[in-house]
């Protein structure tokens, strides 16, 4: 096997090699000898910067790795839909809210698409969006902070997995079900899935200023699988597509029964249509239940608030906002080209891509010539809105990004393989292999108008014999194209962390210089902050005892603490008063059964203590945050619950 | 003497500059500091050169057992100075306007900076003894006690002047824009002390010039 591997990789780098050599009329001068020279493409040099982050998605862990490009280094895991022990994150008192659902608390999700806010098309780098698909939720992650600073959850749907793309000005982020279901939920026989469980698509607006997310309107459609989406853009700005599959509406064994349909439907949503019918009246008000959970920078805390209706929209009320274009093969991807003319249907079972056209598309519509309808939404007809076929020879075909130079580029799962292709005369220009099942692939923007086509990241479902092997389970792997010349040339490879589905990846330049370093003491408004040492207090509360207490270089203050009781809920309301970057300290008490907390500098976070057992006990700081680390710790007495002890507390006594 | 009166007013007024910028850097580099600490002195006070250096820099110092950078009211140097600047300046735009007068002679223009410049040593001496108490004073109970090879503790004096390094800290300290504008000043004044001598000692000689070349 090793042989093997070292084969392939021996031909693969010839194959490289000579693509090299056979690329002089490339429009980049500068391939050549160095063109075959890919450690230096990825080298960044100790103390160097990347050129771009990467966003990834974690799949199951719920959260969001961030990566540097071209190196693959990955610089932090933002919790985002799951606990996160490394710093509390859902365990804390402060961002438990953030997981409370309308199932109650749910500590992990399965995190899909993210996609950074836009300004006229362009990446803005405000804020990233993330899906959670399990329990159906949509978050925003402050990308000042890259901390998570909003959770919605979104009710009626079910397998949130066509979300969470933003519209060009990141007017809406939008949410789709994959899994139909009753709406209302409701007992009923599952057979009877057929005409009677509905798929809610989901228009989440977006507060300008503030990024502050509310559920607009839920477009509730047949009850089909709406598997992936994009907003258009450019000339096709107003409009949202979105995949369908199980059109046959199966409710068991559907890798057989929905696969029976020759032809799904890519769903085309005039959201703008939309949008002026429920500003004037439109839609139903229903009653629902899903939570709006954010976040305070200023207080450090989230709050969790019970949304109790959400307006709701039947599109047969809307004529002239849904239309059906019959697509091969049960799509997944649709994407849509930076000028917004096509939209690319990427059908998983066959070996073609079919790419609709916009202009097609509106003039078959403004020609009222149809095919039918479904559910008395009308579908277009196949021919009318067909723009081209890309006859790729490969199999499989998921998703497509753009390069922003007039190409497209398509991973096939089935063969492995990413297809490079001439967005107009789909022609095929290059392919390469990938290692192994690729999902989706990602270019730097390649969800905007203005892509940076240098890189491109592929995703795979399979890794096998990649790296070193780590028993039967092993993390993802990632693969490193460079797109600037005329062939694609692979690079490098990566593990990544959970499974990747999709990434977004945003020059350095934008994000760098307003990422924050510390958080500032003055302006924490946490209502059990310990601003000034001397307001360090040990508070009682009938049981419930509140210890306020602030850390900095190296110790806590108090650090003794008597008075405590078995039986007693002990609240370490922990403020950090470093104001230096990088100066985090840790909190763990022994026995708790709760994580440690991490703090960062002019934060206050809140850890929950029950003492089971009397005796003294030791707590420390567990993030190594000087030269007197080590001495950094504490005692706290624990006496019998029915002993009179008073509450005390001191340091350096 | 009208252009050196008018040099000297200039050259007088460069010192309000002080009000507006540091008299003096100190930036503090390490290991853990890519991003080196600094703090910039004024005449009324120590201001760090990002917002929280001096807080992270007395957060460092405990550990060696320095005493914290004193506030602007703890020295009574912060409020002399200005009123020594004042002064000066007052007295150099005084003494221009006289000039330019007619009621004195270039003379006092150098006595001017003959002032300002004992003013200035006596600062800088004044400086020199407040850094070597800041350095060498320390808390007998300090965390770290560093001792030389020759038995003594280390203390941490940052330099006047120039580059030292003390344990793990690159310690530059040098004038800033303030005493930069000073300096230049106050090498204006001796320009208007020399444009005064010679237009008033060599009238004649510039006469006979005047001659030679017609």
């Amino acid at each position: 096997m090793k042989k093997y591997s070292l084969y392939l990789v021996a031909v693969l780098g010839s194959v490289l090699f000579l693509s090299g050599c056979g690329n002089q009329n490339g429009n980049d001068s500068s391939n050549g000898a160095l063109a075959s020279n890919n450690a230096e493409k990825v080298y960044v040099a100790p103390g160097e910067h990347d050129e771009f982050y990467a966003f990834m998605s974690g799949g199951y862990s719920g959260n969001v790795a961030v990566y540097g490009l071209p190196s693959g280094r990955m610089f932090k895991e933002i919790p985002v839909f799951s606990q996160f022990p490394t710093n509390g994150y859902g365990y804390s008192e402060e961002t438990k809210p953030m997981l409370e659902t309308s199932f109650g608390f749910v500590p992990a999700d399965d995190s899909h698409h993210p996609d950074i806010s836009q300004t006229n098309g362009e990446l803005d780098g405000r804020w990233l969006f993330i899906n959670g698909n399990n329990t159906p939720r949509i978050a925003r992650i402050d990308l000042k902070t890259f901390e998570t600073a909003e959770i919605i959850e979104v009710p009626n749907s079910a397998g949130n997995h066509s979300s969470s793309y933003i519209t060009e000005n990141s007017e809406y982020v939008v949410a789709g079900t994959r899994f139909s279901v009753p709406i209302p939920q409701r007992d009923m026989p599952i057979k009877d899935y057929k005409g009677n469980f509905k798929g809610a698509l989901s228009f989440i607006s977006v507060e300008p200023e503030t990024g502050r997310m509310d559920i607009k309107f839920q477009l509730i459609m047949p009850g089909f699988n709406y598997d992936l989406s994009h907003p258009g853009r450019g000339k096709s700005h107003g409009w949202f597509f979105f995949t369908t599959y199980n059109t046959e509406e199966a409710n068991s064994l559907l890798e057989v029964n929905a696969s029976q349909n020759d032809k799904d439907f890519i769903a085309a949503v005039n959201w703008k249509k939309i949008e002026e019918y429920v500003e004037n009246g439109g839609g139903t008000m229903v009653p629902a239940n899903y939570t709006h959970n954010v976040y305070s920078d200023e207080t450090h805390s989230a709050t969790s608030t019970m949304k109790k209706e959400v307006l709701t929209v039947d599109p047969t009320k809307v004529p002239g906002a849904v239309f059906f274009m019959p697509t091969p093969k049960s799509p997944h991807g649709v994407d849509v080209n930076p000028t917004g003319d096509y939209i690319v249907g990427n059908g998983k079972l066959s070996a073609d891509l079919t790419v609709f056209s916009f202009d097609k598309m509106i003039a078959a519509i403004d020609g009222k010539k149809y095919d039918g309808e479904a559910y008395g939404l009308p579908i277009l007809k196949f021919e009318d809105v067909l723009a081209g076929q890309v006859k790729s020879g490969g199999l499989g075909p998921l998703h497509t990004e753009f390069d922003g130079k007039g190409n497209a580029y398509t991973t096939f799962f089935i063969s492995s393989e990413v297809v490079k292709w001439k967005v107009g005369t789909w022609e095929v220009i290059d392919r390469k292999p990938t290692f192994y099942s690729v999902g989706h692939c990602m270019i730097p923007g390649g969800n905007s108008r203005k892509p940076f086509g240098k890189y491109l990241v592929s995703m795979n479902k399979i890794t096998k014999d990649r790296y070193l092997p780590t028993g039967p389970e092993l993390e993802h792997s990632a693969q490193l194209y460079d797109i600037s010349g005329d062939k694609m040339e692979l690079i490098y490879d990566f593990p990544t962390h959970g499974e990747p589905h999709y990434a977004a990846a945003i020059p350095a330049s934008i994000l760098a210089p307003k990422s924050q370093k510390i958080y500032k003491l003055a302006e924490n408004e946490h209502p059990f902050a310990t601003k000034n040492v001397s307001d360090a207090r040990v508070v009682r509360d009938g049981n419930e005892v509140h210890v306020y207490m602030a850390m900095i270089r190296s110790h806590f203050t108090p650090d003794n603490i008597e008075g405590v009781k078995v039986g007693d809920k002990v609240y370490f309301h922990i403020t950090n008063h470093e104001q230096d970057f990088d100066v985090p300290h840790g909190f763990m008490m022994i026995g708790q059964k709760n994580s440690g907390l991490l703090i960062m500098p002019g934060q206050t976070k809140t850890s929950v203590w029950e003492p089971k057992k009397e005796g003294v006990w030791p707590f420390y700081c567990t993030d190594f945050c000087s030269a007197l680390h080590q001495e950094m710790q504490g005692y706290i007495r624990v006496s019998p619950a029915k002993s009179n002890i008073d509450l005390s507390w001191s340091l350096g006594e | 003497m009208k252009r050196a009166s008018i040099i000297m007013i200039v050259g007088s007024l460069c010192l309000l500059g002080l009000f507006a910028f540091p008299l003096w850097n100190i930036m503090l580099g390490a290991p853990q500091y890519p991003d080196p600490l600094g703090m910039n002195i004024h005449i009324t006070g120590i201001q760090g050169v990002s917002e929280f250096d001096l807080q992270n820099i007395d957060g460092l110092n405990h550990y060696i057992g320095m005493k914290t950078i004193p506030k602007a009211d703890e020295m009574w140097e912060f409020n002399v100075f200005p009123i020594v600047i004042i002064g000066m300046v007052l007295l150099g735009v005084l003494l221009g306007i006289l000039g330019y007068i007619g009621k004195i002679d270039y003379r006092y223009f150098l006595g001017w900076f003959l002032l300002m410049s004992i003013l200035g040593i006596m600062g800088m001496y004044d400086f020199n003894l407040w850094l070597t108490d800041y350095g060498s004073n320390l808390d007998p109970h300090a965390i770290i006690k560093v001792i030389n090879e020759d038995g003594t503790p280390m203390t941490y004096k940052p330099p006047l002047f120039g580059y030292k390094k003390l344990l793990n800290f690159d310690v530059s300290s040098i004038p800033a824009t303030g005493a930069w504008l000073m300096f230049v000043g106050m090498a204006l004044t001796v320009v208007a002390f020399i444009v005064g001598w010679k237009s008033t000692g060599s009238h004649s000689s510039h006469q006979t010039h005047k001659l030679a070349t017609s």
